[in-house]
């Protein structure tokens, strides 16, 4: 990945707009770079799908949109306006128009209240009224399905993992948000309970017009969900574009190895192309260049002295990557890269 | 070789609670032949790495198993301890989810690594490390000798599961169980740690229990798979026919509630409605009947046979899903 810029980002009528993020941690070690200038947008009514490893992160870069995380720099713009000025009086009432799911859904409850509290506690703190409070519990509960009264004076313990879920989901809803951030909101689940999930995402986005950012590990589960997606490695870009190109063709080495690595049932020895050497780089220290180029196929000496921008390498499909891979043979003649069929390597 | 190395036959493992004994391995049975690979799926619940457990005879407190477990013609269950301890380590060697955790914190690698071969096979200090070295480069561990002076907590969540395999196979056993070995890992890493799973299995000719929440971690990596559901078996079979024509309708609808890479945008996935049976007294027929698409008369009562459906496919429903052709109409085999 490597790289850095905005050439994909599609300007003012984009409800939310990342650029050049850098979010950095001190340790006793050093200096952790999280995220290393990512920029990237959201249309309103989309979703961005936002995939990588752990430590690539697409989770900091969540939480930094919120603020909850520090951001170092760069520049967050939600309907127009930039927040990452905003004192912390006024981005505690922006959070209602920006909420976050979380991937442990028990974890995520304050364990001693039931959940008709939990779901209104941010509207009991923007000072709403009991009656209206009461209506929204009932409201965003039935939104959610469990509008069922037994549910309404449990305790989080007494929830299973999809019904925590479900619950962490209609708190968020309960302030009426216009954006919605999914931390990994189904890795915790089973795969049952998992189809339950996405279905109720796409369901809430659709009937209310959500516009959401699904951060995930899974590539089958953001491709699911996802408008567009954007490909992560160690703090930096690597891809992003619309889920079918991105699948079909992959135009950086890393979305390639990335979607190789995902046991199919159906290949001979369970994959679909060659292995990834190697382990994740150090965030203390990572390589120079392109970020990618110790564990990358195709990496030669301009991706250690250069790191690669951002650039459109197919309509609507940009990655940052001096060789990014062309588009593979049988898809070429087939007529464009919209086929929903998985290439095989090409590299 | 004419008997299996490891049968399991009407395994019980019941655990007692508060509310009454769970009953999380129900009447199991199966068998592994020498050098094959058996993969063990099933979501949370269902009892795989209990089963495991029960097989390894690491019960959980307040936990008794009963049937028999003959391994290469001993049963496991009234082996005196003494030779239990013999078979462990030795024939039978284990890999676990979280390297970080069943590695010892405070040890070096290298004495993880040759308790067992020094205990188990008598070798000396040096002829141990040596062999360590190359049990290291042979699970792609780079540098093996200067990674013999590191702790755990030195290395990636990777190398560690890389370590952990090179213990499992320190005394090369006859048997590999590795339940959720790649769990805990990113893809990239998943990826490799699979793939030299199976390459030492075949290469070492060793037999291996694979279990796995994860139906595509097991379809390109065993010969032989059993799906597990509520403490039961559903389907055992061929790998390959398993999940190219899934008979058992739970199969079926986890196949169908899993999103693949060639998922249309948006496309609604199936859901399995319901939730597991309660684990203290669960229905007497069929433990999915009650989240069944298509129970008949006979589903609720039981008890179900474990039925063969094909020259190696043994399922246990009464109503089972359509023959292949039947499957591919109804629009689940794509892209399996």
């Amino acid at each position: 990945m490597a790289g850095s810029g905005a050439a994909h980002l599609r300007g003012d009528e984009a409800l939310l707009s990342v650029e050049d993020l850098v979010v950095e941690y001190r340790t006793s070690a050093g200096v952790v770079q999280a995220v290393s200038k990512v920029s990237f947008d959201v249309l309103p009514g989309e979703t961005l799908g936002i995939v990588g490893e752990s430590g690539c992160g697409k989770s900091t870069t969540g939480r930094a949109v919120l603020r909850l995380d520090t951001v170092t720099s760069g520049s967050i713009r939600f309907r127009g306006r930039a927040i990452e000025g905003l004192d912390e009086r006024e981005m505690r009432a922006l959070r209602r128009e920006m909420q976050m799911i979380f991937q442990d859904p028990v974890g995520s409850l304050n364990p001693r209240r039931p959940v008709r509290e939990l779901v209104v506690e941010g509207l009991d703190i923007a000072g709403a009224s009991r009656k209206d409070q009461e209506a929204a519990a009932g409201r965003v509960l039935e939104a959610v399905g469990l509008a069922d009264d037994r549910f309404r004076d449990l305790l989080p313990r007494r929830l299973s993992g999809g019904q925590a879920q479900r619950v962490a989901i209609a708190r968020a809803l309960a302030v009426e948000p216009q954006l919605l951030i999914c931390d990994e909101p189904v890795s915790a689940l089973d795969v049952s309970v998992q189809a339950q999930i996405l279905n109720l995402v796409e369901d809430l986005k659709r009937d209310l017009g959500l516009t959401v950012v699904f951060i995930a590990h899974d590539l089958s589960v953001v491709r699911t969900v996802s408008d567009r997606v954007l490909v992560m490695y160690l703090g930096k870009l690597c891809e992003f574009g619309e889920p079918e190109a991105v699948y079909a063709s992959p135009a950086h080495p890393y979305t390639r190895a990335l979607l190789d690595s995902v046991p199919q049932p159906d290949a001979v020895d369970g994959f679909t192309g060659p292995a990834l050497e190697g382990d994740l780089p150090s965030p203390l220290s990572p390589p120079t260049g392109c970020r990618f180029r110790t564990r990358c196929p195709r990496a030669d000496e301009q991706c250690a002295a250069e790191e690669p921008q951002v650039a459109e390498i197919r309509p609507g499909q940009f990655a940052a990557c001096h060789h990014p891979l062309p588009v593979p043979e049988v898809l070429a003649a087939a007529g464009g890269a919209a086929v929903p069929v998985p290439a095989r390597s090409s590299a | 070789m004419t008997e299996p190395l490891l049968v399991v036959s009407h395994l019980h493992m019941h655990i007692g609670t508060p509310r009454g004994a769970v009953r999380a391995v129900d009447d199991v049975s199966l068998a592994i032949e020498a050098g094959q690979a058996l993969g063990v799926v099933g979501e949370s619940g269902s009892g795989k790495s209990m089963l495991a457990r029960a097989i390894m005879g690491l019960l959980p407190p307040r936990a008794a198993r009963s049937g028999s477990i003959q391994f290469k013609g001993q049963d496991l269950m009234t082996l005196p301890v003494k030779e239990q301890r013999d078979l462990w380590g030795k024939q039978i060697g284990m890999v676990f989810q979280d390297p970080g955790r069943s590695l010892n914190p405070v040890v070096r690698v290298e004495r993880q690594l040759t308790e067992g071969m020094r205990r188990h096979l008598g070798v000396g200090r040096s002829e141990a490390r040596t062999r360590a070295v190359r049990l290291l480069d042979e699970v792609g561990v780079p540098d093996p000798e200067a990674r013999l002076g590191n702790y755990p907590h030195q290395m990636s969540g990777g190398m560690r599961q890389r370590v952990m395999l090179a213990i499992a196979l320190a005394c090369e056993p006859d048997l590999l169980i590795a339940d959720e070995p790649t769990t805990a890992l990113d893809v990239t890493i998943q990826r490799q740690i699979l793939d030299l799973l199976r390459r030492v299995q075949t290469s070492r000719g060793m037999a291996m229990m694979l279990i796995s929440h994860d139906l595509s971690v097991v379809a390109g990596r065993t010969d032989r798979v059993a799906v597990m559901y509520a403490g039961q078996l559903a389907e055992t079979g061929a790998t390959r026919e398993v999940f190219a024509a899934p008979r058992h309708r739970y199969t079926h609808a986890l196949l169908d509630a899993t999103p693949t890479l060639h998922q249309e945008r948006h496309a609604r996935l199936r859901v399995i409605e319901g939730s597991l049976p309660d684990p203290t007294a669960p229905p007497p027929g069929c433990r999915f009947s009650q989240r069944c698409t298509a129970p008949v008369e006979g589903c609720a009562e039981g008890p179900i046979p474990m039925e063969s459906v094909g020259a190696d496919h043994r399922v246990a429903c009464l109503n089972p899903a359509g023959a292949p052709d039947l499957v591919v109409a109804g629009g689940s085999s794509d892209g399996r």
